[in-house]
């Protein structure tokens, strides 16, 4: 089972994806259990983000990532909504979901 | 009151369910502060002074260029040289002469902020810097006042309304950090298509309105437009308030502190200035002057020019008989350019722009075990144009 995923990167972010805006990814559905005490758990958007570091991201993934999340100043949405308001890293990823990274811009 | 002829000026506003007299006289009565005459803010006060704003500060201490007027459409070509600020006002003038402008030739800096935004009741960051930008939204939260902030680059555009209402976010709220330089770029270096800081100007000056005339839903939202994309609008629904934030957060909670930051250094450090630093001579008999270029152009019949810049600006103008390598792929491959082997005494001349990347692409060929005579264009192209060949583009 997979679940496929779109991907938006702005502003700028989308210069370490290979300088493309969309993405559309096929993710498990289930993230498989590492120890014995673990459960097999829904797929996740803290989940989703290291993936797209092991997947998709072509340089600098200090620019991206920082202290297992991603780097402050990267506002995450989902489906058009703040992911504070959608509960962040927690998030369960659902299929046709839209995940959207961007950057702040400047220019004027 | 209103004057006789306004009720003609504004009588398409007017006659709006919802906006009406009421309107008017808000925005008649009303002052908003436009931080930066460019690209966001040239839109802006154009719609603001015919809406009928009654009092409009502009806060600018560059001057009009002749690379402005793409996209800053209140300047114009008999000003170039004046400040940009003096030069709205005197547009604005023209365009409706009820409005009062304070043309503010002065950078926005820590030390005038406070007294420069105080007096006005909405604040609009048309600006283009990353200092800036906190600088400006911690001054609205001192000020409790909301801020219309628009942001544009390439086919992109981004506008929000901060510290909008008890409950609406800042900047520093949604933006904790500034992104990395890498990532982020002035219109200069990146470019800008005229209409998308039109249209994000426009935006700003629409949001404003609203505020000013109790139209607006007071939801935190923000804007992101992409001319090239589909949908080219996008709303995002934004968290409230942070009650951490160092900025607008709940005293006792915040996290970090803003009094006497730095701003430059909070965003990474002065800009580099490549201009100059495409001009300097690193070690000595690495680079090579334009006339010198132009004498061994003429003089040796083995030379070869590669030409480091984006194939786009290659289309732009380039020297005759010189070769595209892109920067980042002869990074990627430097064979690319090694594996032709070239006849005995050729000697290999990069090129760029400005002299910044053609330095960078000589140390790739270097490391890559080029021999022999492998120098760069001091200056670059821009170069090129002032000291060998006149008619040569620059842009
Ligand atoms: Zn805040």
């Amino acid at each position: 089972m997979s679940l496929t995923i779109k991907i938006e990167f702005g502003g700028g972010l989308e210069l370490l994806f290979s300088n493309q805006k969309s993405h559309k990814i096929e993710v498990p559905s289930k993230i498989p259990a590492r120890e014995r005490s673990e459960s097999e758990r829904a797929v996740d958007l803290q989940y989703l983000i290291f993936w797209l570091r092991d997947n998709l991201l072509k340089e600098r993934v200090e620019l991206f990532i920082e202290n297992g999340t991603v780097r402050p100043g990267i506002l995450v949405l989902v489906n058009d909504t703040d992911w504070e308001l959608e509960g962040e890293g927690e998030y369960q990823l659902k299929d046709g979901d839209e995940i959207v990274f961007i950057s702040t811009l400047h220019g004027g | 009151m209103l004057s006789l002829d306004d009720y003609q000026r504004y009588g398409r506003q007017l006659i709006l369910d919802r906006f009406g007299l009421p309107g008017q006289l808000k925005l008649q009565t009303a002052s908003v502060v436009v931080v930066g005459a460019g690209g966001l803010g040239c839109p802006a006060i154009q719609y603001l002074a015919a809406a009928g704003i009654g009092r409009i500060g502009v806060i600018d201490h560059d001057v009009v260029e002749l690379s402005n007027l793409q996209r800053q459409v209140l300047h114009t070509a008999d000003r170039i040289g004046t400040p940009k600020a003096v030069s709205a006002a005197k547009a604005v003038e023209v365009i409706n002469p009820r409005v009062r402008v304070d043309a503010i030739v002065e950078p926005l800096e820590p030390r005038n902020a406070l007294a420069l935004l105080e007096p006005y009741d909405i604040i609009l960051d048309c600006t283009d810097n990353a200092p800036t930008r906190y600088l400006i939204s911690d001054t609205a939260v001192s000020l409790n006042k909301p801020l219309v902030s628009g942001a544009a680059q390439k086919f992109d555009g981004q506008l929000c309304v901060y510290n909008l209402g008890p409950d609406g976010p800042c900047y520093r709220c949604l933006f904790p950090r500034p992104p990395a330089p890498e990532v982020s770029g002035s219109c200069e270096e990146v470019g800008v298509l005229g209409v998308v800081t039109g249209i994000i100007g426009n935006l700003q000056a629409l949001e404003t309105i609203k505020i000013l005339t109790g139209l607006h839903d007071g939801k935190p939202t923000l804007l992101i437009f992409s001319a090239l994309s589909s949908p080219q609008f996008r709303n995002i629904k934004l968290r409230s308030r942070r009650a951490t934030c160092p900025a607008c957060g709940n005293e006792g909670e915040k996290i970090g502190s803003i009094s006497e930051l730095d701003y430059v250094a909070f965003c990474g450090g002065q800009r580099p200035d490549w201009v100059s630093k495409g001009m300097e001579m690193g070690t000595p008999g690495g680079r090579i002057h334009a006339q010198d270029l132009d004498e061994s152009l003429k003089s040796e019949t083995r030379v070869r020019i590669i030409d480091v810049r984006p194939p786009v600006e290659f289309g732009i103008c380039h020297l005759p008989n010189s070769i595209n390598v892109p920067l980042a792929e002869l990074v990627a491959d430097p064979a690319k350019v090694t594996r032709d082997e070239p006849p005995e005494e050729t000697a290999t001349y990069v090129v760029c722009r400005l002299g910044n990347d053609s330095q960078l692409a000589v140390d790739v060929l270097r490391n890559a075990g080029m021999a022999g005579i492998v120098k760069d264009l001091v200056g670059g192209l821009r170069a090129w144009a002032k000291d060998v060949d006149r008619d040569f583009p620059v842009y």
